[in-house]
Protein backbone atom coordinates (compact mmCIF):
# COMPACT_ATOMS: atom_id res chain seq x y z
CA UNK A 1 0.00 0.00 0.00
CA UNK A 2 1.25 3.53 -1.14
CA UNK A 3 0.85 6.02 1.46
CA UNK A 4 1.09 9.85 0.48
CA UNK A 5 1.45 12.35 2.94
CA UNK A 6 1.00 16.56 1.71
CA UNK A 7 3.11 18.50 4.11
CA UNK A 8 3.33 22.31 4.50
CA UNK A 9 6.26 24.80 4.89
CA UNK A 10 4.91 26.86 7.63
CA UNK A 11 6.11 29.63 10.16
CA UNK A 12 7.41 28.04 12.94
CA UNK A 13 5.44 27.55 15.73
CA UNK A 14 8.08 29.09 18.13
CA UNK A 15 7.58 31.76 16.23
CA UNK A 16 5.03 34.32 17.22
CA UNK A 17 3.50 35.62 13.74
CA UNK A 18 4.28 39.84 13.16
CA UNK A 19 1.70 41.64 11.19
CA UNK A 20 3.27 43.84 8.49
CA UNK A 21 3.08 48.02 9.38
CA UNK A 22 1.31 48.35 6.13
CA UNK A 23 -1.47 45.97 6.92
CA UNK A 24 -0.68 43.80 3.79
CA UNK A 25 -0.03 40.42 5.82
CA UNK A 26 1.84 38.71 8.22
CA UNK A 27 5.99 39.19 7.65
CA UNK A 28 7.56 35.90 6.76
CA UNK A 29 11.16 37.37 5.24
CA UNK A 30 14.11 36.05 7.96
CA UNK A 31 11.40 33.89 10.13
CA UNK A 32 12.12 30.77 11.12
CA UNK A 33 10.14 28.23 8.80
CA UNK A 34 9.31 24.84 9.38
CA UNK A 35 7.57 21.66 8.46
CA UNK A 36 3.36 22.53 9.71
CA UNK A 37 3.64 20.52 13.62
CA UNK A 38 0.65 18.14 11.95
CA UNK A 39 2.04 17.08 9.46
CA UNK A 40 5.50 16.12 10.95
CA UNK A 41 2.57 13.66 12.67
CA UNK A 42 1.18 13.22 9.54
CA UNK A 43 4.77 11.33 8.13
CA UNK A 44 4.95 9.74 11.25
CA UNK A 45 1.71 8.05 10.87
CA UNK A 46 3.20 6.95 7.65
CA UNK A 47 6.56 5.99 8.31
CA UNK A 48 4.83 3.77 11.36
CA UNK A 49 2.67 2.05 8.89
CA UNK A 50 5.43 1.03 6.74
CA UNK A 51 7.65 -0.23 9.78
CA UNK A 52 4.66 -2.59 10.49
CA UNK A 53 4.80 -3.49 6.82
CA UNK A 54 1.45 -2.38 6.26
CA UNK A 55 2.61 0.31 4.04
CA UNK A 56 5.07 -0.35 1.66
CA UNK A 57 6.02 3.32 0.41
CA UNK A 58 5.61 6.99 1.64
CA UNK A 59 5.23 9.89 -0.92
CA UNK A 60 5.50 13.16 0.75
CA UNK A 61 3.93 16.17 -1.23
CA UNK A 62 4.30 19.81 -1.10
CA UNK A 63 2.47 22.53 -2.62
CA UNK A 64 4.38 26.53 -2.53
CA UNK A 65 7.40 27.89 -3.26
CA UNK A 66 10.89 26.52 -3.96
CA UNK A 67 12.52 26.53 -0.50
CA UNK A 68 9.50 23.64 0.72
CA UNK A 69 12.22 21.65 -0.48
CA UNK A 70 13.53 21.74 2.74
CA UNK A 71 10.46 20.78 4.39
CA UNK A 72 10.89 17.42 1.89
CA UNK A 73 14.13 16.90 2.85
CA UNK A 74 12.72 16.60 6.17
CA UNK A 75 10.25 14.56 5.60
CA UNK A 76 12.41 12.41 3.95
CA UNK A 77 15.25 12.47 6.86
CA UNK A 78 12.68 11.07 9.22
CA UNK A 79 11.97 8.40 6.65
CA UNK A 80 9.80 8.92 3.58
CA UNK A 81 10.39 7.76 0.21
CA UNK A 82 10.05 9.96 -2.02
CA UNK A 83 9.44 13.80 -2.56
CA UNK A 84 6.95 16.00 -4.91
CA UNK A 85 7.57 19.42 -4.75
CA UNK A 86 4.47 21.35 -6.57
CA UNK A 87 5.71 25.00 -7.08
CA UNK A 88 2.75 27.32 -7.47
CA UNK A 89 4.41 30.73 -6.22
CA UNK A 90 7.33 32.40 -6.31
CA UNK A 91 7.12 35.10 -3.21
CA UNK A 92 6.92 33.60 0.31
CA UNK A 93 3.22 36.05 1.32
CA UNK A 94 1.46 34.07 -1.30
CA UNK A 95 -0.21 31.46 0.12
CA UNK A 96 -1.86 28.62 -1.87
CA UNK A 97 -5.46 28.39 -0.56
CA UNK A 98 -6.98 24.44 0.68
CA UNK A 99 -9.03 24.41 -2.13
CA UNK A 100 -6.45 24.69 -5.13
CA UNK A 101 -4.10 22.29 -2.97
CA UNK A 102 -6.47 19.81 -2.97
CA UNK A 103 -6.74 19.99 -6.64
CA UNK A 104 -3.36 19.71 -7.18
CA UNK A 105 -3.42 17.07 -4.74
CA UNK A 106 -6.17 15.13 -6.20
CA UNK A 107 -4.07 15.17 -9.79
CA UNK A 108 -1.22 13.80 -7.82
CA UNK A 109 -3.60 11.08 -6.26
CA UNK A 110 -4.37 10.34 -9.91
CA UNK A 111 -1.15 9.76 -10.98
CA UNK A 112 0.41 7.88 -7.85
CA UNK A 113 -2.66 5.98 -6.58
CA UNK A 114 -2.23 5.87 -3.05
CA UNK A 115 -4.61 3.56 -0.81
CA UNK A 116 -4.21 6.32 2.07
CA UNK A 117 -3.42 10.16 2.16
CA UNK A 118 -2.61 11.32 5.63
CA UNK A 119 -2.41 14.92 6.09
CA UNK A 120 -2.20 17.24 8.97
CA UNK A 121 -5.31 18.33 10.48
CA UNK A 122 -4.58 21.92 10.38
CA UNK A 123 -2.37 24.68 8.98
CA UNK A 124 -1.29 26.55 11.79
CA UNK A 125 -0.32 29.95 9.35
CA UNK A 126 -3.93 30.16 8.05
CA UNK A 127 -5.58 28.04 10.69
CA UNK A 128 -7.73 26.82 7.76
CA UNK A 129 -8.26 22.88 8.57
CA UNK A 130 -9.69 21.95 5.41
CA UNK A 131 -7.39 20.70 2.60
CA UNK A 132 -7.34 16.85 3.66
CA UNK A 133 -11.89 17.36 3.92
CA UNK A 134 -11.65 19.25 0.37
CA UNK A 135 -9.44 16.26 -0.85
CA UNK A 136 -11.52 13.78 -0.10
CA UNK A 137 -14.60 15.63 -1.68
CA UNK A 138 -12.58 15.86 -4.41
CA UNK A 139 -11.77 12.77 -5.19
CA UNK A 140 -15.17 11.22 -3.82
CA UNK A 141 -13.26 9.26 -1.04
CA UNK A 142 -14.27 8.92 2.73
CA UNK A 143 -12.40 10.90 5.17
CA UNK A 144 -11.62 10.37 8.76
CA UNK A 145 -10.25 14.01 10.24
CA UNK A 146 -9.04 14.77 13.38
CA UNK A 147 -7.38 11.26 14.03
CA UNK A 148 -5.91 10.28 17.61
CA UNK A 149 -5.77 6.62 16.30
CA UNK A 150 -5.67 4.58 13.46
CA UNK A 151 -5.71 1.35 12.34
CA UNK A 152 -6.08 -0.79 8.72
CA UNK A 153 -7.89 -3.28 8.85
CA UNK A 154 -8.20 -5.16 5.06
CA UNK A 155 -10.06 -2.86 3.06
CA UNK A 156 -10.87 0.00 5.52
CA UNK A 157 -9.36 2.14 8.29
CA UNK A 158 -10.33 2.35 11.92
CA UNK A 159 -9.62 5.72 12.76
CA UNK A 160 -10.58 7.50 16.09
CA UNK A 161 -11.26 11.02 16.31
CA UNK A 162 -11.00 13.60 18.32
CA UNK A 163 -14.54 16.19 18.51
CA UNK A 164 -15.56 17.75 20.48
CA UNK A 165 -17.48 15.70 22.58
CA UNK A 166 -14.47 13.42 23.33
CA UNK A 167 -13.75 10.45 21.07
CA UNK A 168 -15.36 8.93 18.28
CA UNK A 169 -14.26 5.87 16.14
CA UNK A 170 -15.55 5.16 12.80
CA UNK A 171 -14.37 2.58 10.11
CA UNK A 172 -13.54 4.15 6.53
CA UNK A 173 -13.65 2.56 3.42
CA UNK A 174 -10.23 2.38 1.35
CA UNK A 175 -8.95 4.86 -0.15
CA UNK A 176 -9.51 7.13 2.05
CA UNK A 177 -7.76 10.45 3.51
CA UNK A 178 -7.02 11.01 7.10
CA UNK A 179 -6.15 14.31 8.78
CA UNK A 180 -3.49 14.03 11.66
CA UNK A 181 -4.43 15.52 15.38
CA UNK A 182 -2.26 16.19 18.12
CA UNK A 183 -2.03 13.31 19.93
CA UNK A 184 -2.10 10.69 17.05
CA UNK A 185 1.70 9.79 18.07
CA UNK A 186 4.79 11.39 18.54
CA UNK A 187 6.91 12.19 16.02
CA UNK A 188 10.51 11.77 15.54
CA UNK A 189 13.83 13.33 14.79
CA UNK A 190 15.72 12.92 11.76
CA UNK A 191 19.36 11.67 13.11
CA UNK A 192 22.13 13.18 11.24
CA UNK A 193 22.75 9.47 9.04
CA UNK A 194 19.20 9.87 7.83
CA UNK A 195 19.82 13.45 7.17
CA UNK A 196 22.88 12.58 4.86
CA UNK A 197 20.75 9.49 3.38
CA UNK A 198 17.86 11.87 2.69
CA UNK A 199 19.59 14.56 0.37
CA UNK A 200 19.79 11.37 -2.03
CA UNK A 201 16.40 10.35 -2.22
CA UNK A 202 14.61 11.28 -5.18
CA UNK A 203 12.68 14.67 -5.34
CA UNK A 204 10.42 15.58 -8.46
CA UNK A 205 9.93 18.89 -9.47
CA UNK A 206 6.50 20.27 -10.72
CA UNK A 207 4.07 23.25 -11.32
CA UNK A 208 0.46 24.08 -10.71
CA UNK A 209 0.47 24.44 -14.32
CA UNK A 210 1.76 21.06 -15.11
CA UNK A 211 -1.34 19.67 -13.47
CA UNK A 212 -3.53 22.96 -15.02
CA UNK A 213 -4.46 24.08 -12.10
CA UNK A 214 -5.45 27.52 -11.59
CA UNK A 215 -3.80 28.64 -7.65
CA UNK A 216 -5.87 32.14 -7.70
CA UNK A 217 -7.04 32.98 -4.61
CA UNK A 218 -10.61 32.70 -3.91
CA UNK A 219 -10.35 34.68 -0.87
CA UNK A 220 -8.92 37.73 -1.75
CA UNK A 221 -7.42 39.20 1.17
CA UNK A 222 -8.25 42.75 1.98
CA UNK A 223 -6.13 43.15 5.14
CA UNK A 224 -4.38 42.04 7.71
CA UNK A 225 -4.34 43.46 11.21
CA UNK A 226 -3.15 42.92 14.59
CA UNK A 227 -5.94 41.73 16.85
CA UNK A 228 -6.90 43.90 20.26
CA UNK A 229 -4.14 44.02 22.81
CA UNK A 230 -5.28 43.49 26.25
CA UNK A 231 -4.59 45.82 29.16
CA UNK A 232 -1.71 45.24 31.10
CA UNK A 233 -3.41 43.74 34.18
CA UNK A 234 -2.19 43.48 38.27
CA UNK A 235 -0.53 41.13 39.82
CA UNK A 236 -2.24 40.54 43.67
CA UNK A 237 -0.23 40.00 46.33
CA UNK A 238 -2.88 36.95 48.10
CA UNK A 239 -5.82 34.81 47.64
CA UNK A 240 -7.76 37.67 49.74
CA UNK A 241 -6.72 40.36 47.41
CA UNK A 242 -7.90 38.05 44.67
CA UNK A 243 -11.06 37.57 45.83
CA UNK A 244 -11.92 41.15 46.56
CA UNK A 245 -10.44 42.14 43.13
CA UNK A 246 -13.06 39.20 41.73
CA UNK A 247 -15.73 40.66 43.86
CA UNK A 248 -15.15 44.11 42.67
CA UNK A 249 -15.18 43.01 39.17
CA UNK A 250 -18.38 41.87 39.83
CA UNK A 251 -17.35 38.45 38.22
CA UNK A 252 -17.85 36.00 41.36
CA UNK B 1 -30.35 36.48 -0.04
CA UNK B 2 -30.88 33.16 1.67
CA UNK B 3 -28.96 31.52 4.82
CA UNK B 4 -29.11 27.96 5.38
CA UNK B 5 -27.37 27.23 8.64
CA UNK B 6 -26.55 23.43 9.76
CA UNK B 7 -27.83 23.34 13.52
CA UNK B 8 -25.18 21.14 15.71
CA UNK B 9 -27.46 18.65 16.78
CA UNK B 10 -25.57 16.00 18.93
CA UNK B 11 -27.03 12.45 20.16
CA UNK B 12 -30.68 14.32 19.43
CA UNK B 13 -30.64 17.57 21.19
CA UNK B 14 -29.98 20.70 19.77
CA UNK B 15 -26.64 22.40 21.08
CA UNK B 16 -28.62 25.59 21.45
CA UNK B 17 -25.75 28.09 22.58
CA UNK B 18 -24.10 27.13 19.52
CA UNK B 19 -26.57 27.08 16.79
CA UNK B 20 -28.12 30.61 18.34
CA UNK B 21 -24.78 32.62 18.27
CA UNK B 22 -24.25 31.32 14.14
CA UNK B 23 -27.98 32.55 14.17
CA UNK B 24 -27.22 36.05 15.48
CA UNK B 25 -24.09 36.48 13.44
CA UNK B 26 -25.94 35.27 10.53
CA UNK B 27 -29.31 36.98 10.52
CA UNK B 28 -28.00 40.48 9.01
CA UNK B 29 -27.08 38.80 5.75
CA UNK B 30 -31.05 37.93 5.07
CA UNK B 31 -33.63 34.89 6.04
CA UNK B 32 -31.97 32.07 7.90
CA UNK B 33 -33.01 28.63 7.37
CA UNK B 34 -31.55 26.18 10.32
CA UNK B 35 -31.55 22.64 9.05
CA UNK B 36 -31.19 19.85 11.69
CA UNK B 37 -30.04 16.84 10.67
CA UNK B 38 -29.80 13.38 12.70
CA UNK B 39 -30.82 9.91 13.89
CA UNK B 40 -33.29 11.93 16.05
CA UNK B 41 -33.37 15.20 14.66
CA UNK B 42 -37.44 16.50 15.26
CA UNK B 43 -36.63 17.74 18.99
CA UNK B 44 -33.65 19.41 17.86
CA UNK B 45 -35.77 21.09 14.96
CA UNK B 46 -38.66 22.25 17.39
CA UNK B 47 -36.25 23.89 19.96
CA UNK B 48 -34.13 25.51 16.88
CA UNK B 49 -37.93 27.06 15.51
CA UNK B 50 -38.05 28.70 19.18
CA UNK B 51 -34.49 30.60 18.22
CA UNK B 52 -35.02 34.49 17.46
CA UNK B 53 -34.68 35.43 14.23
CA UNK B 54 -34.90 32.05 12.46
CA UNK B 55 -37.14 32.32 9.37
CA UNK B 56 -37.79 28.57 8.55
CA UNK B 57 -36.49 25.13 10.21
CA UNK B 58 -35.57 21.84 7.89
CA UNK B 59 -35.53 18.39 9.50
CA UNK B 60 -33.80 15.67 8.01
CA UNK B 61 -34.39 12.79 10.66
CA UNK B 62 -32.09 9.47 9.77
CA UNK B 63 -30.21 6.51 10.01
CA UNK B 64 -27.99 7.98 7.98
CA UNK B 65 -27.54 11.52 9.67
CA UNK B 66 -26.79 9.90 12.80
CA UNK B 67 -23.17 10.50 13.68
CA UNK B 68 -22.96 13.33 11.67
CA UNK B 69 -20.41 11.45 9.31
CA UNK B 70 -18.61 14.08 6.94
CA UNK B 71 -19.82 12.42 3.72
CA UNK B 72 -23.54 11.79 4.05
CA UNK B 73 -24.14 15.29 5.91
CA UNK B 74 -22.48 17.19 3.34
CA UNK B 75 -24.19 15.18 0.30
CA UNK B 76 -27.51 16.51 2.31
CA UNK B 77 -26.18 20.22 2.62
CA UNK B 78 -24.91 20.40 -1.46
CA UNK B 79 -28.45 19.11 -2.16
CA UNK B 80 -29.86 21.89 -0.34
CA UNK B 81 -27.48 24.25 -1.44
CA UNK B 82 -29.15 25.84 -4.42
CA UNK B 83 -31.73 27.78 -2.82
CA UNK B 84 -28.79 29.81 -0.15
CA UNK B 85 -26.12 32.37 -1.01
CA UNK B 86 -25.04 31.60 2.07
CA UNK B 87 -24.44 28.12 4.03
CA UNK B 88 -23.22 27.85 7.48
CA UNK B 89 -22.26 26.20 10.31
CA UNK B 90 -21.16 26.89 14.51
CA UNK B 91 -17.31 26.19 14.10
CA UNK B 92 -17.92 23.23 16.06
CA UNK B 93 -15.47 20.16 15.31
CA UNK B 94 -18.35 18.63 13.14
CA UNK B 95 -18.96 21.59 10.97
CA UNK B 96 -15.01 21.75 10.64
CA UNK B 97 -15.28 18.19 9.77
CA UNK B 98 -18.25 18.83 6.99
CA UNK B 99 -18.15 22.07 5.74
CA UNK B 100 -14.84 22.15 3.47
CA UNK B 101 -16.29 19.01 1.97
CA UNK B 102 -19.40 21.24 1.33
CA UNK B 103 -17.53 23.60 0.06
CA UNK B 104 -15.15 21.76 -2.41
CA UNK B 105 -18.16 19.77 -3.64
CA UNK B 106 -19.29 23.06 -4.72
CA UNK B 107 -16.34 24.12 -6.14
CA UNK B 108 -15.79 26.73 -3.21
CA UNK B 109 -13.29 27.82 -0.57
CA UNK B 110 -14.67 27.56 2.83
CA UNK B 111 -14.34 30.32 4.93
CA UNK B 112 -13.67 28.98 8.57
CA UNK B 113 -13.69 30.67 11.99
CA UNK B 114 -15.35 33.88 10.38
CA UNK B 115 -15.56 36.36 13.69
CA UNK B 116 -17.20 39.10 12.11
CA UNK B 117 -19.35 39.94 9.13
CA UNK B 118 -18.67 42.99 7.36
CA UNK B 119 -20.79 42.65 4.17
CA UNK B 120 -22.04 39.78 2.07
CA UNK B 121 -18.87 38.64 0.46
CA UNK B 122 -16.69 40.21 3.40
CA UNK B 123 -15.24 38.63 6.58
CA UNK B 124 -12.24 39.11 9.10
CA UNK B 125 -11.16 35.53 11.12
CA UNK B 126 -8.21 35.09 13.26
CA UNK B 127 -5.12 33.62 11.77
CA UNK B 128 -1.54 32.58 12.75
CA UNK B 129 -3.00 31.30 16.18
CA UNK B 130 -5.27 34.50 16.66
CA UNK B 131 -1.71 36.89 16.50
CA UNK B 132 -3.60 38.47 13.08
CA UNK B 133 -7.20 39.09 12.16
CA UNK B 134 -7.74 38.85 8.12
CA UNK B 135 -10.35 40.46 6.77
CA UNK B 136 -11.22 38.48 3.11
CA UNK B 137 -13.60 38.98 0.51
CA UNK B 138 -14.83 35.90 -1.35
CA UNK B 139 -15.36 35.82 -4.62
CA UNK B 140 -17.57 32.49 -4.79
CA UNK B 141 -21.29 32.64 -5.86
CA UNK B 142 -21.79 30.66 -2.93
CA UNK B 143 -20.05 31.27 0.54
CA UNK B 144 -19.73 28.60 2.64
CA UNK B 145 -18.38 29.06 6.01
CA UNK B 146 -17.97 28.01 10.09
CA UNK B 147 -18.49 30.85 12.95
CA UNK B 148 -16.27 31.14 15.57
CA UNK B 149 -19.06 30.95 18.19
CA UNK B 150 -16.88 33.03 20.92
CA UNK B 151 -17.24 35.99 18.93
CA UNK B 152 -21.16 36.40 18.68
CA UNK B 153 -23.86 36.53 21.16
CA UNK B 154 -26.38 34.28 21.07
CA UNK B 155 -29.81 35.29 19.32
CA UNK B 156 -32.77 35.22 22.00
CA UNK B 157 -35.42 33.22 22.32
CA UNK B 158 -39.47 33.33 21.00
CA UNK B 159 -39.15 32.54 17.32
CA UNK B 160 -41.77 30.47 16.40
CA UNK B 161 -40.65 29.28 12.51
CA UNK B 162 -42.25 26.59 10.43
CA UNK B 163 -40.57 23.20 10.61
CA UNK B 164 -40.70 21.09 7.36
CA UNK B 165 -38.89 18.11 6.26
CA UNK B 166 -36.06 18.24 3.90
CA UNK B 167 -35.87 15.76 0.67
CA UNK B 168 -32.75 13.64 2.32
CA UNK B 169 -29.66 12.50 -0.10
CA UNK B 170 -28.26 9.69 -1.21
CA UNK B 171 -25.68 8.41 1.14
CA UNK B 172 -22.16 7.49 0.00
CA UNK B 173 -21.64 4.76 1.83
CA UNK B 174 -17.86 5.18 2.55
CA UNK B 175 -18.14 5.58 6.37
CA UNK B 176 -20.25 4.08 9.40
CA UNK B 177 -19.89 4.57 13.14
CA UNK B 178 -18.30 2.20 15.15
CA UNK B 179 -18.20 3.63 18.77
CA UNK B 180 -18.54 6.91 20.69
CA UNK B 181 -16.22 7.71 23.93
CA UNK B 182 -17.90 10.68 25.54
CA UNK B 183 -17.57 11.48 29.48
CA UNK B 184 -20.71 12.50 30.88
CA UNK B 185 -20.95 15.47 33.07
CA UNK B 186 -22.57 17.54 34.88
CA UNK B 187 -20.57 20.79 34.80
CA UNK B 188 -21.54 23.53 31.70
CA UNK B 189 -19.94 23.17 28.59
CA UNK B 190 -17.09 24.35 27.94
CA UNK B 191 -17.64 26.57 25.02
CA UNK B 192 -20.76 28.16 26.61
CA UNK B 193 -19.82 28.70 30.31
CA UNK B 194 -19.38 31.80 31.55
CA UNK B 195 -16.73 31.08 33.90
CA UNK B 196 -14.09 28.19 32.96
CA UNK B 197 -10.93 26.90 35.34
CA UNK B 198 -8.10 25.58 33.36
CA UNK B 199 -5.49 23.93 34.11
CA UNK B 200 -1.78 23.19 32.65
CA UNK B 201 1.44 20.61 32.79
CA UNK B 202 1.57 22.27 36.40
CA UNK B 203 -1.27 20.77 38.07
CA UNK B 204 1.15 17.16 37.64
CA UNK B 205 -1.45 14.66 37.55
CA UNK B 206 -4.78 13.58 36.86
CA UNK B 207 -5.33 12.56 40.76
CA UNK B 208 -4.15 16.11 41.33
CA UNK B 209 -6.46 17.80 38.56
CA UNK B 210 -9.38 17.44 41.55
CA UNK B 211 -8.01 20.67 42.57
CA UNK B 212 -9.04 22.53 39.27
CA UNK B 213 -12.15 20.40 39.25
CA UNK B 214 -12.96 21.27 43.10
CA UNK B 215 -12.20 25.36 42.29
CA UNK B 216 -14.74 24.80 38.84
CA UNK B 217 -17.71 23.76 40.96
CA UNK B 218 -17.36 26.35 43.26
CA UNK B 219 -17.65 28.85 40.81
CA UNK B 220 -20.16 26.92 38.77
CA UNK B 221 -17.50 26.71 35.73
CA UNK B 222 -16.57 24.30 33.27
CA UNK B 223 -13.44 22.40 33.56
CA UNK B 224 -10.52 22.89 30.40
CA UNK B 225 -6.84 22.37 29.85
CA UNK B 226 -3.82 23.39 28.06
CA UNK B 227 -2.29 20.88 25.50
CA UNK B 228 0.48 19.65 28.05
CA UNK B 229 -2.22 18.61 30.32
CA UNK B 230 -4.50 16.91 27.63
CA UNK B 231 -1.25 15.16 25.77
CA UNK B 232 0.09 14.11 29.82
CA UNK B 233 -3.05 12.45 30.36
CA UNK B 234 -4.26 14.71 33.22
CA UNK B 235 -7.33 15.79 31.46
CA UNK B 236 -9.39 14.21 28.48
CA UNK B 237 -8.90 15.42 25.04
CA UNK B 238 -12.13 17.45 24.43
CA UNK B 239 -11.32 20.09 27.46
CA UNK B 240 -8.25 21.40 25.39
CA UNK B 241 -8.17 25.30 25.12
CA UNK B 242 -6.46 26.74 22.07
CA UNK B 243 -5.72 27.28 18.84
CA UNK B 244 -6.29 23.67 18.29
CA UNK B 245 -9.17 23.04 20.84
CA UNK B 246 -11.54 24.43 21.84
CA UNK B 247 -12.31 28.52 21.87
CA UNK B 248 -13.68 30.28 24.93
CA UNK B 249 -14.63 33.56 25.76
CA UNK B 250 -15.99 33.58 28.95
CA UNK B 251 -17.13 36.43 31.75
CA UNK B 252 -14.35 35.03 33.62
CA UNK B 253 -11.15 32.47 32.90
CA UNK B 254 -8.94 31.24 35.45
CA UNK B 255 -5.42 29.58 34.48
CA UNK B 256 -3.75 27.22 36.75
CA UNK B 257 -0.49 26.21 36.19
CA UNK B 258 0.10 27.27 32.43
CA UNK B 259 2.92 29.24 31.05
CA UNK B 260 0.68 30.73 28.53
CA UNK B 261 1.77 29.58 25.04
CA UNK B 262 0.69 31.97 21.78
CA UNK B 263 -1.62 28.53 21.52
CA UNK B 264 -3.40 28.19 24.32
CA UNK B 265 -4.11 31.76 24.50
CA UNK B 266 -5.45 32.00 20.77
CA UNK B 267 -8.14 30.10 22.32
CA UNK B 268 -8.56 32.43 25.66
CA UNK B 269 -7.71 35.80 25.15
CA UNK B 270 -11.28 36.85 24.47
CA UNK B 271 -12.47 35.93 27.54
CA UNK B 272 -13.62 39.57 29.74
CA UNK B 273 -11.52 38.69 32.81
CA UNK B 274 -8.59 36.36 33.14
CA UNK B 275 -7.02 35.45 36.02
CA UNK B 276 -3.54 33.78 36.10
CA UNK B 277 -2.06 31.27 38.92
CA UNK B 278 1.28 30.01 38.19
CA UNK B 279 4.42 30.06 40.78
CA UNK B 280 6.88 31.41 37.86
CA UNK B 281 6.13 35.13 38.00
CA UNK B 282 8.03 35.59 34.07
CA UNK B 283 5.69 33.14 32.80
CA UNK B 284 3.75 35.09 29.61
CA UNK B 285 0.67 34.38 30.85
CA UNK B 286 0.81 37.53 33.05
CA UNK B 287 0.95 39.49 30.33
CA UNK B 288 -2.38 38.94 29.41
CA UNK B 289 -3.40 38.34 32.95
CA UNK B 290 -6.18 41.15 34.41
CA UNK B 291 -5.14 39.60 38.14
CA UNK B 292 -1.95 37.30 38.38
CA UNK B 293 -1.21 35.37 41.37
CA UNK B 294 2.47 33.90 42.01
CA UNK B 295 2.60 31.17 44.04
CA UNK B 296 2.12 27.17 44.48
CA UNK B 297 -1.50 25.84 42.89
CA UNK B 298 -1.13 23.54 45.76
CA UNK B 299 -1.75 25.92 48.11
CA UNK B 300 -3.20 28.89 46.47
CA UNK B 301 -6.28 27.30 44.86
CA UNK B 302 -7.57 25.22 47.85
CA UNK B 303 -7.72 28.32 49.25
CA UNK B 304 -8.96 30.36 47.01
CA UNK B 305 -11.93 27.18 46.83
CA UNK B 306 -12.31 27.64 50.83
CA UNK B 307 -12.87 31.32 50.36
CA UNK B 308 -15.14 31.41 47.92
C1 LIG C 1 0.65 22.56 16.46
C2 LIG C 1 0.48 22.92 17.88
C3 LIG C 1 -0.78 23.14 18.37
C4 LIG C 1 -0.97 23.45 19.71
N1 LIG C 1 -2.24 23.67 20.16
C5 LIG C 1 -2.42 23.97 21.47
C6 LIG C 1 -3.72 24.23 22.00
O1 LIG C 1 -4.73 24.18 21.28
N2 LIG C 1 -3.85 24.50 23.32
C7 LIG C 1 -2.76 24.57 24.17
O2 LIG C 1 -2.94 24.81 25.37
N3 LIG C 1 -1.52 24.33 23.69
C8 LIG C 1 -1.33 24.03 22.38
N4 LIG C 1 -0.07 23.76 21.94
C9 LIG C 1 1.03 23.62 22.93
C10 LIG C 1 1.65 24.91 23.41
O3 LIG C 1 2.66 25.30 22.52
C11 LIG C 1 2.28 24.69 24.80
O4 LIG C 1 3.22 23.64 24.72
C12 LIG C 1 1.26 24.33 25.87
O5 LIG C 1 0.18 25.24 25.85
C13 LIG C 1 1.92 24.34 27.23
O6 LIG C 1 1.04 23.89 28.23
P1 LIG C 1 1.26 24.34 29.74
O7 LIG C 1 1.22 25.81 29.82
O8 LIG C 1 0.28 23.55 30.56
O9 LIG C 1 2.70 23.74 30.07
P2 LIG C 1 4.06 24.46 30.36
O10 LIG C 1 4.42 25.40 29.29
O11 LIG C 1 5.02 23.40 30.72
O12 LIG C 1 3.75 25.35 31.65
C14 LIG C 1 3.49 24.83 32.91
C15 LIG C 1 3.39 26.02 33.86
O13 LIG C 1 3.03 25.57 35.15
C16 LIG C 1 3.73 26.33 36.11
N5 LIG C 1 3.79 25.54 37.34
C17 LIG C 1 4.44 24.36 37.54
N6 LIG C 1 4.25 23.93 38.79
C18 LIG C 1 3.46 24.83 39.40
C19 LIG C 1 2.93 24.93 40.71
N7 LIG C 1 3.14 24.01 41.63
N8 LIG C 1 2.17 26.01 41.00
C20 LIG C 1 1.92 26.99 40.08
N9 LIG C 1 2.42 26.93 38.83
C21 LIG C 1 3.16 25.86 38.50
C22 LIG C 1 5.07 26.59 35.49
O14 LIG C 1 5.66 27.73 36.05
C23 LIG C 1 4.69 26.78 34.02
O15 LIG C 1 4.48 28.14 33.71
C24 LIG C 1 0.14 23.51 20.58
C25 LIG C 1 1.41 23.32 20.08
C26 LIG C 1 1.59 23.03 18.75
C27 LIG C 1 2.98 22.82 18.23
N1 LIG D 1 0.64 24.04 0.44
C1 LIG D 1 0.50 22.80 0.93
N2 LIG D 1 1.32 21.81 0.54
C2 LIG D 1 1.18 20.56 1.03
N3 LIG D 1 0.25 20.22 1.92
C3 LIG D 1 -0.59 21.17 2.35
C4 LIG D 1 -0.52 22.50 1.88
N4 LIG D 1 -1.50 23.21 2.47
C5 LIG D 1 -2.15 22.35 3.29
N5 LIG D 1 -1.61 21.11 3.22
C6 LIG D 1 -2.02 19.89 3.96
O1 LIG D 1 -3.31 20.09 4.47
C7 LIG D 1 -3.29 20.11 5.89
C8 LIG D 1 -4.32 21.08 6.42
O2 LIG D 1 -4.00 22.39 5.98
P1 LIG D 1 -5.07 23.58 6.01
O3 LIG D 1 -6.30 23.07 5.38
O4 LIG D 1 -4.41 24.68 5.21
O5 LIG D 1 -5.25 23.97 7.44
C9 LIG D 1 -1.86 20.41 6.26
O6 LIG D 1 -1.56 19.94 7.55
C10 LIG D 1 -1.12 19.66 5.16
O7 LIG D 1 -1.08 18.27 5.42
Amino acid sequence: MKVLVPVKRVIDYNVKARVKADGSGVDLANVKMSMNPFDEIAVEEAIRLKEKGVADEVVVVSVGVKQAAETLRTALAMGADRAILVVAADDVHQDIEPLAVAKILKAVVDQEQPRLVIAGKQAIDNDMNATGQMLAALLGWGQAAFASKVEIDGDSAKVTREVDGGLQTISVALPAIVTADLRLNEPRYASLPNIMKAKKKPLEERTAADYGVDVAPRLEVVSTREPEGRQAGIKVGSVDELVGKLKEAGVI
Amino acid sequence: MAVLLLGEVNHGTLNRDATAKAVHALAPLGDVTVLCAGAHARDAAADAATIAGVARVLVAEDARYGHRLAEPTAALIVSLAGDYDHIAAPSTTDAKNVMPRVAALLDAMVIPDVSRIVDAQTFERPVYAGNAIQTVRSRDAKKVMTIRTASFDAAGAGGSAPVSDATLADDPGLSSWVGDEVAASDRPELTSAGRVVSGGRGVGSKEQFAIIEALADKLGAAVGASRAAVDSGYAPNDWQVGQTGKVVAPELYVAVGISGAIQHLAGMKDSKVIVAINKDEEAPIFQIADYGLVGDLFTTVPELTGKL
